[in-house]
C-alpha cells in the first residue's frame, strides 16, 4: 500500500512547501500544482526548498480562479503526472497548501489498507441533498457560470437571473448523475485511471467547464460512475461557516484536530507556530489519541454559527443588538411582572420568592429607587438602584435586571404609582407572563386611614395610569402572556387565581398551592369605595361590588385564618 | 489641511513600514510611566509600526519614543481640543499611512483584548477579518479601577496596568442607536454609576471601533466612537446573532490618574469643557472606592466573552 499526495497551491508558499518536505521525507510522492496566478518570485522560495527532492514534481501550471474549471483541470493534470511518475502509488490523496496532516502517513497508508479498493470522497446526490450554502444548488449543473463570481459578482448574478428567467436548463450528459461534496478526497488508482480514461471524458470536461465549482462536483459524481466501493466520507476534516467560507484552524485547536479521527485538516493558519511544529515534527511521532472524538469539533463549530446566527437571546452588547419587530427573544428567560398583588397580599413578595421560587424583585420601578430583591444598593454586574440612571434607559436597565442573574427565574411588582415607560417593553416581550389586579390600589389608598375626601384625587390619578396600562396591554401588538382580573374578580376566589398563577410561572414541584399569603385588612373597603363613588370619583376598575362585597370580606377573613393556620 | 501642518516630524521611520504590518496610532501627552508597557504590550499582539503624536509632553515621553526603532513621532504644541480632541492628527496621519493596513488606534491607557488573544495575536485576527470581508472591528471601552481607594496604590512603571486596577462593572451598560451615524451609542459602567448618577446622559460615551481596514476614504468623525462611511458602523448584528468584537480595558484609575486629572482640568482640553474632569476631581478630592460589593475582577477575555461584553461571534 502506497500513498501519494497531489498538492494544490494558491498561496503562502513557505507553509506548503514544509508539508511538501514533511510528506517525501516519509517516502510519499507529492505533485505539486502551483497557481499561474502566482509570480515567479512568490514560488521561488517553494521551489529553492524542494530542489533535489526527488519525489517531489511540479505539474503544468494553471489559472486557478475559485469556483471556476481550472482548479479541476489543474487536479486531473496533476493526478495524471503523480500515476504516471509513481508507479508503485495505488492511492492518491488531494491536498492543499493549507492542509495539514495530522498522522503519519503510515498511519494512513495502514488505514488505507484496512479498506482495499475504497474510495474515500464525499459524494451527495444534489436530487436528494440540499446543499445550501451559496443559494445556488441543483443550478449549479442547469446553468452556464462563465464569469467569476469573486471578481465580477454583478456579472454573475444578472446571469444566473437571466438564465433563471430563460427557463434555462443544460442537458445531463448521459451516465452523469450530479453528486457534491468536499473537494478533498483520496481516490483508488483504479478509480482515478477509470475517471481520467473514461471515453466519456470530453464530453464529461465540456460540461463541466460550464459548471459552478466544479472542483466540488466533478470527481464526486464520477467517482459514483467507476467506484467500486465508495465511502461518503472525506478524510480531510473541514468545516464551513455560516457564510460557507472554510473555518481556520489556530494554535489552540491542537487537541481538537489531534483527537478528530481525520488525516489531515484544512485550513491552517499560515502563522500557526505551535501547529505546524507539532505536527510536522518526526520525532517523536504523535502518540494514537486515546479516543478520537470527532463529536467535539462539530460541536465547537456548530456553536460558533449558532453563536454568530442566533446569539444568546436577551443579550444586548456592543456587536449584537437586535431592535424593531424582528427582535424575538428580548430576553435570557421567562419572567413574571404583578400589578396589584402586594395592595391585596402585603407581604406578596415573601411568598413569590418562597412558594413561587421566583427571584422575587420588589417595584423595580418605584419612583424614588428601583427595590432589587435582597434589599441591596446595588445588584449583580454592578447595575445601581439609581432611579435616574435607571430611568436614562429602562429597557437597557431591565434587560441588564433579568440578564445579569439569568439562571433563576426573576419577578418583579409593578402598579400605576412606578414608573411606566417599562410597560411597552415587557407588553411586547413573549417571555413575560404580566398578572394584573386592576384597582387593588384602592386597598392601599383605604389602608392610609386618610379620609375618602383626601385621597379623591390621588384615586382618580391611579385610576387613570392604570387604565392607560391597561390598553397598552390590550395593544394588537402586545406578545406577553396577560392575565388580568378585576379586584372584586380576583378576591371572589383568590386561591383559585392563585393557584393559576403557580401553574403559570412556577416549576413542577411548586405548582400545588400549598402557603397562602396573609390577605389586606378589608373592613373598610368597601366603605372607602362608596366614598369615592359618593364624590363623583367611581373606581370603576375595581370591578363590581355592589352585590357580596360582605361575603368577600368574610371569605377573606376564612382564608386569612386558614394561611395563618 | 491646516491643523495638520501644525503636526511637526519629530522621528519619522514610516519607510520601514511593510505592506503587510499592523499599524498603531495614538496621541499622547505626559506618559513616560506608561510607555515601556504600553509599547511592550502592542509590540507582542503583533503591531509592525507606531504612528505617535506627542502633544507638548515636557516629562521625557518625547525622547523616549523618539529612541523606539518602530515608532514614528510627531510632536504638536497645539490644542488638543481645537484638533477635535487629536482626531483631526489621527485622521491626517491614518489616510498618509494607513491606507490598505489594518489600523489600531488606541489612548496610551487602553489595552486591546479580542476572542482567543491569548493564543492568536493580532495577525491572526486580521487575516480571519480579511477572509470574513470584515473592515471594521468593535471594542467598547471597559473602566477598569483597584479594589483600593483611587490613588492608594502605586504605581511602577513597566507594571501591567490592568493587573494594577483589576476591577469592573459587569453589567451596567445602557445602548442606543444613533440614527445619523448608525453606531451604538454605549455608556454606563463604572463612571456612570459613581459620577453621573445626576446627569447620566452625560457619561461618557464607551463605543469604539478602534480596528479599521484603513481606506483613504476613511475618516474618524468623533474619537474613534464613530466612522465614515457609516458602513464601518454596522459591527453590530440587528437580527439577534452576535457578530465578533473585543474590548479596550481601559486603566485610567491609576494612581498616577489623580495629578492628570488635576493638570487637565487646568487646560480645560477635554470634553464639554472638562465637565468630566471636574466631575472626577471633585471626587477624587474625596479619594473615593470605585468598587463595590458587586464589582467583578477581571481575568481574561473568555470572561468577558462569556458575560457578553464582548463575542466571539463565529469565531472559534
Amino acid at each position: 500500500m502506497s500513498v501519494g499526495f497531489v498538492m494544490l497551491v494558491h498561496g503562502d508558499v513557505a507553509r506548503a512547501g514544509q508539508v511538501a518536505r514533511h510528506l517525501a521525507a516519509q517516502g510519499a510522492p507529492v505533485v505539486i500544482h502551483l497557481d499561474k496566478r502566482m509570480s515567479e518570485a512568490e514560488i521561488a522560495p517553494l521551489r529553492r526548498r524542494l530542489t533535489g527532492m526527488e519525489r517531489v514534481v511540479f505539474s503544468e501550471r494553471h489559472a486557478c480562479e475559485w469556483g471556476s474549471w481550472g482548479l479541476t483541470r489543474a487536479t486531473q493534470e496533476a493526478a495524471a503526472l503523480l500515476l504516471r511518475r509513481f508507479a508503485g502509488v495505488d492511492r492518491v490523496f488531494l491536498t492543499s497548501g493549507a492542509c495539514m496532516p495530522l498522522r503519519p502517513v503510515a498511519e494512513l497508508e495502514a488505514f488505507l489498507k484496512d479498506h482495499p479498493d475504497t474510495d474515500f470522497i464525499e459524494s451527495a446526490s444534489t436530487a436528494d441533498v440540499p446543499w445550501a450554502v451559496g443559494g445556488l444548488h441543483d443550478e449549479r449543473f442547469k446553468f452556464f457560470f462563465p464569469v467569476s463570481w469573486k471578481k465580477r459578482r454583478g456579472l454573475f448574478d444578472a446571469a444566473v437571473r437571466l438564465q433563471r428567467r430563460l427557463g434555462l436548463r443544460r442537458t445531463l450528459p448521459d451516465g452523469l448523475v450530479p453528486h457534491m461534496g468536499s473537494q478533498w478526497w483520496c481516490l483508488t488508482r483504479e478509480t482515478l485511471t477509470r475517471i481520467l480514461t473514461d471515453p466519456r471524458r470530453e464530453r464529461f470536461d465540456r460540461f463541466f467547464r460550464w459548471v459552478w465549482i466544479p472542483d466540488e462536483s466533478y470527481f464526486q459524481s464520477l467517482a459514483r460512475r467507476h467506484a467500486r466501493k465508495l465511502q461518503s466520507r472525506s478524510l480531510t476534516l473541514t468545516k464551513f461557516d455560516f457564510q460557507g467560507k472554510p473555518h481556520i484552524f489556530y494554535d489552540d485547536h491542537f487537541e481538537l484536530l489531534r483527537d478528530s479521527g481525520f488525516f489531515f485538516a484544512r485550513k491552517i493558519w499560515p502563522g500557526a507556530e505551535a501547529l505546524y511544529a507539532r505536527f510536522l515534527s518526526a520525532k517523536p511521532p504523535l502518540a494514537r489519541p486515546e479516543r478520537e472524538s470527532p463529536g467535539r469539533v462539530a460541536r465547537v463549530f456548530d456553536r460558533a454559527r449558532a453563536r454568530r446566527t442566533e446569539g444568546r437571546p436577551g443579550l444586548y452588547m456592543q456587536s449584537s443588538f437586535p431592535h424593531g419587530f424582528l427582535n424575538a427573544q428580548k430576553t435570557p428567560g421567562p419572567y413574571a411582572v404583578f400589578s396589584g398583588f402586594d395592595d391585596v397580599f402585603p407581604e406578596f413578595q415573601d411568598w413569590a420568592a418562597r412558594s413561587a421560587g421566583q427571584h422575587a424583585h420588589g417595584h423595580l420601578f418605584a419612583p424614588n429607587r428601583a427595590e432589587f430583591a435582597g434589599g441591596g444598593r446595588v445588584y449583580d454586574g454592578a447595575l445601581s438602584d439609581n432611579a435616574r440612571l435607571r430611568d436614562y434607559n429602562p429597557k437597557a436597565f431591565l434587560t441588564n435586571v433579568l440578564w445579569n442573574a439569568q439562571e433563576r427565574p426573576h419577578s418583579f411588582l409593578h402598579g400605576p404609582e412606578d414608573k411606566q415607560d417599562i410597560a411597552d417593553f415587557f407588553a411586547q416581550d413573549a417571555r413575560a407572563h404580566v398578572f394584573v389586579i386592576t384597582g387593588a390600589w384602592a386597598i392601599s389608598l383605604c389602608a392610609t386611614g386618610q379620609t375618602a375626601q383626601e385621597l379623591r384625587t390621588q384615586a382618580a390619578w391611579l385610576q387613570k395610569t392604570e387604565a392607560r396600562f391597561l390598553d397598552r396591554l390590550h395593544n394588537r401588538d402586545t406578545q406577553a402572556q396577560i392575565h388580568i382580573w378585576t379586584l372584586a374578580e380576583f378576591l371572589a376566589r383568590p386561591m383559585d387565581r392563585l393557584q393559576g398563577v403557580l401553574e403559570d410561572i412556577a416549576t413542577p414541584q411548586l405548582r400545588r398551592l400549598t402557603e397562602v399569603p396573609r390577605l389586606a385588612d378589608l373592613s373598610r373597603l368597601p366603605q372607602f369605595l362608596q366614598d369615592l363613588k359618593n364624590m363623583g370619583m367611581h373606581p370603576y376598575l375595581t370591578g363590581d361590588f355592589a352585590e357580596g362585597m360582605a361575603e368577600v370580606v368574610t371569605d377573606a377573613e376564612r382564608i386569612t385564618a386558614a394561611g395563618n393556620g | 489641511m491646516r491643523k495638520s501642518s501644525e503636526l511637526e516630524a519629530v522621528h519619522i521611520r514610516t519607510s520601514r513600514i511593510r505592506d503587510e504590518d499592523i499599524l498603531c496610532c495614538a496621541t499622547l501627552r505626559n506618559e513616560l510611566d506608561r510607555l515601556p508597557y504600553f509599547l511592550k504590550y502592542y509590540r507582542e499582539l503583533g503591531i509592525g509600526h507606531f504612528l505617535i503624536v506627542d502633544n507638548g509632553s515636557d516629562d521625557g515621553s518625547t525622547e523616549y519614543l523618539a529612541q523606539q526603532a518602530d515608532v514614528s513621532l510627531w510632536s504638536t504644541g497645539a490644542s488638543y481640543k481645537a484638533a477635535r480632541f487629536g482626531m483631526d492628527w489621527m485622521n491626517r496621519l491614518l489616510s498618509r499611512y494607513g491606507h490598505n493596513h489594518w489600523t489600531l488606534t488606541v489612548d496610551p491607557d487602553e489595552f486591546f483584548v479580542y476572542p482567543f488573544c491569548d493564543s492568536r495575536d493580532l495577525r491572526a485576527l486580521t487575516h480571519w477579518l480579511d477572509a470574513s470581508s470584515i473592515r471594521s472591528f468593535s471594542a467598547m471601552l471597559l473602566d477598569l479601577y483597584p479594589r483600593a481607594a483611587v490613588g492608594e496604590t502605586r504605581y511602577v512603571p513597566g507594571q501591567d496596568p490592568v493587573a494594577a486596577t483589576g476591577w469592573f462593572d459587569a453589567g451596567n451598560y445602557t445602548i442606543k442607536r444613533n440614527e445619523l451615524y448608525g453606531n451604538l451609542w454605549i455608556q454606563g459602567g463604572v463612571r456612570a454609576r459613581t459620577l453621573f448618577t445626576e446627569d447620566p446622559y452625560r457619561a461618557p460615551a464607551l463605543n469604539k471601533i478602534p480596528l479599521v481596514k484603513w481606506h483613504r476614504r476613511n475618516v474618524y468623525v468623533s474619537s474613534t466612537h464613530s466612522l465614515l462611511p457609516r458602513g464601518l458602523n454596522r459591527v453590530y448584528d440587528e437580527w439577534g446573532g452576535e457578530k465578533a468584537s473585543g474590548v479596550l480595558l481601559h486603566t485610567k484609575f491609576l494612581d498616577v490618574f489623580e495629578t492628570k486629572a488635576r493638570e487637565e482640568i487646568d487646560r480645560q482640553q477635554h470634553y464639554a469643557d472638562g465637565f468630566e474632569y471636574r466631575a472626577y476631581a471633585d471626587r477624587l478630592r474625596q479619594r473615593p472606592s470605585f468598587w463595590c460589593d458587586m464589582s467583578e475582577r477581571y481575568s481574561g477575555w473568555q470572561q468577558l466573552d462569556s458575560l457578553g461584553l464582548m463575542s466571539r461571534g463565529n469565531w472559534a
